[in-house]
C-alpha cells in the first residue's frame, strides 16, 4: 500500500495528531500540567485550523473512495472555525467542578465528531460516507447527554441517539436499494448507471429523508426542539452550527453528483420540505419561551432558507450556500456565545428573563440584537447579503413563487427575533440579570463573531474567493 | 470612490465619534457639528449641481461613479444624481439637521440616540444618492434597526406595539420590492442593476404588470398609501421629535421616491396598465387622509392623518404621467417634508412643555410661548396652501397638472382629491384655533417657557426653506425637470 497518499489527508490527519496527543496528555498529565490543557488544546486545534486553510488542487484517495476539491478546505476552514468558537465559549463551562474532570472527554468527543464530518464531506464513496455519518453520530449524542444527572440532558441524549439512529436506518436502507438497482456504491459509478427508475426514486427518497433528519427539516424535526433545549448550551451551539452546516453541504454535493438525473424530482420534493420548514418553524418559534426552544426553530426555519441554495442545484446555489452557512455560523454562534454566558452567570435561559438586559449588560445585549439582526436578514449585516444570494440562486433557476414565499417568511422571522430585542431593549426590569463580567475567552469568541456578522457582507472578496471555486464538483 | 459617499460617510463617523464621548456635552457637539457638516455639503451639492448644468454638462446622472462590488450579480455601488435627487439630499440635510438640533436635551442616553439617528440618515442618503437598485435596497432596509430602537426605547405611549407594527409594515414593503427587484434583474436578463440602464431593457407583458403591482405597492407601505398606511399614525405619535420629524419628512418620501424611480421608471407599460387601481387608492388617501385628521384629538395623530393625505397626493400625482403634475409631485415632496417637519417639531415642543398632545386640554398658547406658536400657524397655514408658502405652490401645479390630463377617472378623481385642500383648511383652522387661541385649560400653563435657542434655530430654518420654496418655485421646478426631462419621454402617451 501507498502510504504517500495519507500525506495528502493532511485535514484528517492534522486533526487526528490533534485527538490523539490531547487523549494522551489527558490520561498521562500530572495535576500541575492539567491546568493547561485547555490552552493546549486550544492552540493546538488553532494551529490545526491555520495550517489547512489553503486550497490545493483536487486529487482522490483509496480508489475514490475519498474525494478531494478545493471547495472542502473552504467549507472544512469554515467548520474548523466554527468549533474553535464553540470551544472558546466552552472554556469556563468545562472549569466549573462537576465538569472539570471530564473535559478530557469533552475535546475528544467533539473532534471526533467533527472527524467524521471531514470524511462525509470528502466521501466518494457511500461507505466512507456512511462511516462519516457514524463517527459524527455517536459521539453527538454522548456530547448532548454529557450532563448525565440532570434529567433533560439524559432524555436529550436518548432522544438524539434513538433518531439519529432511525435517520441512519433509512439513509441505508435507501442505499441498499440504489445498490441493488445498479451495483455500484461509488457516488461517480452511480451517477453513470441511474436512469430515475422507480426502485433508485424510492431507494433516493429513503436516502434523502434519513439526512432531512441530520439538518432537522420539517416534518423530520420533532427531535430538534426538545435535545436543544436539553443539551449543554455549547453543544447545542455544535449542533446547530457544525453539524447542520456539514450536512447541508453533503445534501447539495449527493444530491447534484449523484442523484442528479432526478433533479426533476427531488426539486419537487425540496419545494415541499423548504416552504413547510420555514413556514412551520417561524409560526412555532414566535410562542417559545425557552431561548434555547427558540433558537431551535430559528435554526430550523434557518435550514429551510439554506436548502433554496440546494433546489437551484447550480454553481452560483452551491456558492451562496457556503457562503450562507459561513454567516449564519457567525450569527448563530454569537447568539449562543451570549445564551452560554448568561446560563453560567445567571442560570436563567428564559426569554422573559432576558427583560432589560441592555440595561444592565450593554455590550452583550448589543451583539446578540446584532446577530438576531443578522439571522433576520437586515442590512448592512452580513445575513442580509447571505440571504439575498440564496434567494438570487434560486430566483435565477424560475422558483419566482417559492422565493416569494421564503421572502414573506422572513417577516414573520423578523417579528420574533425582534421580540427577543424588544425584551432586551424597551423595558427595564425589576429583577434584572446582574452584570457580567465575561470571562476572557468568551469575550474573543464573542468580539470574532461580531466583526464577522458586521464586515463579512460588506466585503465582497470572501465571496468572490467562494464562488471562485464554487463548484469543482 | 464616488465623492457623493460623503453624505453616507459623514453620520458613518458621527457614529464612531459619538462611540467615544462621554458627556452630553460633547455628543452635542459632535451631532450639532456633524448635522452641520451635512447641510452645508448639501448646499455645496446644490451650488455644483447647478454650475455644471449652466456649464452645459447634460448628463443624466452628474457625479457619477461606479465600483463593483459583487460581480456575480451584478452588484455596483453605483451613484450619480440628477435635479431631483440633488433636492432630495438638501431636504434630508436640513431635515436631519433640525431634528437633531430638536432632541438637544433629550433625556435619557443622549448618546445611543445620536448613534442610532445618524445611522438612520446614513440610509436615507445613501438611498436618495444611489442609482443601483440593489445598494438602493441596501440603504432602504438599514432604517429598520434604529428605527425599530429609537422609537420603542425613547419613544412614548405604546411604543413596543407602535415600533414593531412599524417596523413590520415596512419590512413587508421590502419584500415587495426585493421581490420585484429580483424579478426586474432576472427577467430583463439584463447584466446590469444600474437604473439609468435598465430603463432602456424591456420586459415582456404580463411580467411586467406583476413586477409593477409588486413594486408599486411594496413603495406605497413605505409611503403610506391607503389602504397600507395603518403603521403611520401609531409609529409617528409613538416616536420622538426627532424622529417623528424624520420618519414623515424623509422616510415616506423614500417610498415615493422609490415608486417614481423604480416602479414607474423602469415599469412603465405595466405602469400604464395598472395606473387606475393605485390612481383611485391614491385619490382615496388624499380624502381619507383629511377625513381622518379631522376626527382626530391627539396633534401626532392630527399630523401624521394629515401626511398621509399629503403622501397620497404625491401618488396621485404620479399616476397622471403628465410633466406638470409630476414636477408637481416633488414640489410636494420637498415642500410637505419640511411643513411636516416643522408640525412635529413645533408638536414636540409643546409636548415638552404640557406633557400633553391632546387638544382638548391646551388652549391659549400664543399668549404663553409666542414664538412656538407663531411658528405653529406659519405650519398650519402652509400645510393648508396658503399662497407664499411651499404648499401652495405645489398642490396648485399637482391640480393644474391633473386637469390637463383628460382621462375620465383622471377627471373625477382629480376633483375629488381637491376637496381634500378644503377638509384640510378645517382640521388645520380648528387645531390653530383650540390650540393657540382657545380659552387656556390649566392656569399651570402660564409659567411655561418659549422657545430655547436650539428651538428657535430648528424653526426658523424650516420655515425660511417653506417660504423660499413658497416664493421662488421655478428655481425649483427647473431643478426638477432637469431630472424629469430624460425619464418623461418614455412615460407620457
Amino acid at each position: 500500500m501507498n502510504y504517500s497518499a495519507f500525506l495528502q489527508l493532511h485535514n484528517e490527519m492534522t486533526l487526528l495528531a490533534v485527538i490523539v496527543i490531547l487523549l494522551v496528555i489527558d490520561v498521562f498529565s500530572s495535576e500541575k500540567g492539567y491546568r493547561f490543557f485547555q490552552t493546549l488544546a486550544l492552540i493546538l486545534f488553532s494551529i490545526h485550523t491555520l495550517l489547512n486553510c489553503v486550497p490545493g488542487e483536487p486529487f482522490e484517495v483509496a480508489g475514490g473512495m475519498y474525494m478531494y476539491y478545493p471547495i472542502h478546505t473552504y467549507i472544512k476552514t469554515i467548520l474548523n472555525v466554527g468549533t474553535l468558537i464553540v470551544l472558546l465559549q466552552a472554556h469556563r463551562w468545562l472549569n466549573t467542578e462537576e465538569n472539570i474532570i471530564r473535559r478530557g472527554e469533552f475535546y475528544f468527543l467533539t473532534l471526533s465528531t467533527l472527524f467524521g464530518m471531514y470524511l462525509m464531506i470528502s466521501a466518494g464513496h457511500f461507505l466512507m460516507f456512511f462511516i462519516g455519518i457514524e463517527t459524527a453520530a455517536l459521539p453527538m449524542a454522548t456530547l448532548v447527554a454529557f450532563n448525565k444527572f440532570n434529567n433533560k440532558s439524559a432524555e436529550a441524549g436518548a432522544k438524539y441517539i434513538l433518531s439519529s439512529v432511525f435517520a441512519s436506518g433509512l439513509s441505508l436502507f435507501g442505499l441498499s436499494l440504489v445498490y441493488g438497482a445498479t451495483g455500484s456504491l461509488y457516488f461517480d459509478d452511480i451517477a453513470k448507471i441511474m436512469t430515475a427508475s422507480q426502485i433508485e426514486l424510492i431507494g433516493f427518497a429513503f436516502f434523502a429523508v434519513g439526512l432531512f433528519f441530520k439538518i432537522s427539516l420539517v416534518p423530520f424535526h420533532l427531535w430538534t426542539p426538545d435535545v436543544y433545549e436539553g443539551a449543554p448550551t455549547s453543544i447545542t451551539a455544535y449542533l446547530s452550527v457544525i453539524s447542520k452546516g456539514t450536512a447541508v453541504f453533503v445534501v447539495f454535493t449527493i444530491f447534484v453528483k449523484v442523484f442528479g438525473v432526478m433533479i426533476a424530482q427531488w426539486q419537487i420534493l425540496l419545494y415541499i420540505i423548504i416552504v413547510l420548514s420555514i413556514t412551520v418553524a417561524n409560526l412555532f418559534a414566535i410562542r417559545q419561551q425557552n431561548i434555547k426552544r427558540f433558537l431551535a426553530f430559528s435554526s430550523i426555519s434557518q435550514a429551510g432558507y439554506i436548502m433554496l441554495g440546494v433546489i437551484s442545484g447550480t454553481a452560483l446555489g452551491m456558492s451562496s450556500l457556503v457562503y450562507y452557512v459561513l454567516v449564519y455560523m457567525f450569527s448563530n454562534l454569537a447568539v449562543f456565545g451570549v445564551v452560554t454566558i448568561i446560563e453560567n452567570h445567571a442560570d436563567k435561559t428564559s426569554i422573559r428573563d432576558y427583560t432589560g438586559l441592555y440595561y444592565t449588560n450593554p455590550k452583550l445585549s448589543i451583539v446578540m440584537a446584532l446577530a438576531l439582526f443578522s439571522l433576520a436578514g437586515i442590512p448592512p449585516f452580513s445575513g442580509f447579503f447571505s440571504k439575498y444570494f440564496i434567494f438570487s440562486a434560486a430566483f435565477k433557476e424560475g422558483f419566482y413563487v417559492l422565493v416569494f414565499i421564503a421572502l414573506a417568511n422572513t417577516v414573520v422571522s423578523l417579528y420574533f427575533y425582534l421580540k427577543v430585542v424588544k425584551i432586551m431593549f424597551f423595558n427595564q426590569s425589576e429583577n434584572p440579570i446582574e452584570r457580567i463580567s465575561t470571562d476572557i475567552p468568551s469575550k474573543i469568541s464573542l468580539i470574532i463573531c461580531t466583526l464577522a456578522i458586521v464586515f463579512v457582507g460588506l466585503v465582497s472578496s470572501i465571496f468572490e474567493q467562494i464562488s471562485v471555486l464554487g463548484f469543482g464538483i | 470612490m464616488s465623492p457623493l459617499l460623503i453624505f453616507v460617510l459623514i453620520p458613518l463617523l458621527m457614529m464612531i465619534a459619538l462611540f467615544f464621548t462621554n458627556n452630553r456635552k460633547q455628543v452635542n457637539l459632535i451631532s450639532l457639528s456633524g448635522s452641520l457638516l451635512l447641510l452645508l455639503s448639501a448646499i455645496a451639492l446644490v451650488v455644483l449641481f447647478w454650475r455644471e448644468r449652466t456649464a452645459g454638462n447634460t448628463a443624466q446622472m452628474l457625479f457619477a461613479a461606479d465600483t463593483v462590488w459583487y460581480r456575480e450579480f451584478n452588484i455596483h455601488i453605483a451613484t450619480g444624481v440628477d435635479g431631483i435627487s440633488v433636492l432630495m439630499v438638501l431636504l434630508s440635510a436640513i431635515i436631519v439637521f433640525t431634528a437633531s438640533l430638536v432632541s438637544w436635551r433629550i433625556e435619557s442616553m443622549p448618546k445611543e440616540f445620536y448613534t442610532w439617528f445618524s445611522f438612520l440618515a446614513a440610509g436615507a442618503f445613501g438611498f436618495f444618492i444611489s442609482i443601483d437598485l440593489f445598494t438602493m435596497f441596501f440603504f432602504l432596509e438599514m432604517s429598520v434597526v434604529p428605527k425599530f430602537l429609537l422609537i420603542g426605547v425613547w419613544g412614548s405611549g405604546r411604543k413596543d406595539y407602535s415600533a414593531m407594527k412599524l417596523v413590520l409594515m415596512l419590512m413587508g414593503g421590502s419584500v415587495l420590492v426585493l421581490t420585484g427587484i429580483l424579478g426586474i434583474y432576472y427577467l430583463t436578463g439584463a447584466e446590469t442593476l444600474n437604473i439609468v440602464e435598465l430603463a432602456h431593457k424591456n420586459i415582456e407583458q404580463p411580467a411586467q404588470s406583476i413586477l409593477f403591482a409588486l413594486l408599486f405597492t411594496g413603495f406605497g407601505i413605505i409611503g403610506a398609501l391607503f389602504p397600507f398606511h395603518v403603521w403611520v399614525p401609531d409609529g409617528h405619535s409613538s416616536a420622538p421629535t426627532s424622529v417623528s420629524m424624520f420618519l414623515s419628512g424623509i422616510s415616506m418620501k423614500l417610498g415615493a421616491y422609490g415608486a417614481f424611480r423604480v416602479a414607474i421608471c423602469l415599469l412603465p407599460e405595466g405602469a400604464h396598465q395598472l395606473a387606475w387601481i393605485f390612481l383611485i387608492l391614491s385619490g382615496f388617501s388624499v380624502v381619507y387622509g383629511a377625513f381622518a385628521a379631522l376626527g382626530q384629538s391627539d396633534l401626532k395623530y392630527i399630523n401624521a392623518y394629515a401626511s398621509i393625505s399629503h403622501c397620497g397626493l404625491m401618488f396621485f400625482a404620479f399616476l397622471i404621467f403628465n410633466e406638470t403634475a409630476l414636477t408637481g409631485a416633488f414640489l410636494q415632496m420637498i415642500s410637505h417634508g419640511l411643513i411636516t417637519a416643522l408640525f412635529f417639531a413645533c408638536i414636540g415642543m409643546i409636548y415638552s412643555r404640557t406633557h400633553t398632545r391632546l387638544v382638548s386640554e391646551m388652549g391659549g398658547l400664543m399668549k404663553v410661548m409666542p414664538f412656538i406658536g407663531v411658528g405653529f400657524i406659519i405650519a398650519g397655514l402652509a400645510s393648508l396652501g396658503l399662497p407664499g408658502f411651499s404648499g401652495f405652490v405645489a398642490e396648485m401645479t399637482i391640480f393644474i397638472g391633473a386637469f390637463q390630463n383628460s382621462g375620465e377617472l383622471q377627471r373625477w378623481f382629480t376633483i375629488f382629491a381637491t376637496a381634500s385642500i378644503v377638509i384640510t383648511a378645517v382640521y388645520i383652522l380648528r387645531v390653530v384655533g383650540k390650540v393657540l387661541y382657545g380659552k387656556q385649560e390649566h392656569q399651570a400653563y402660564d409659567s411655561l417657557a418659549d422657545a430655547y435657542w436650539w428651538e428657535r434655530v430648528t424653526m426658523i430654518t424650516l420655515i425660511a426653506a417653506v417660504v423660499l420654496v413658497g416664493t421662488m418655485p421655478s428655481w425649483f421646478s427647473n431643478m426638477i425637470q432637469d431630472g424629469l426631462a430624460p425619464l418623461v419621454a418614455g412615460l407620457v402617451k
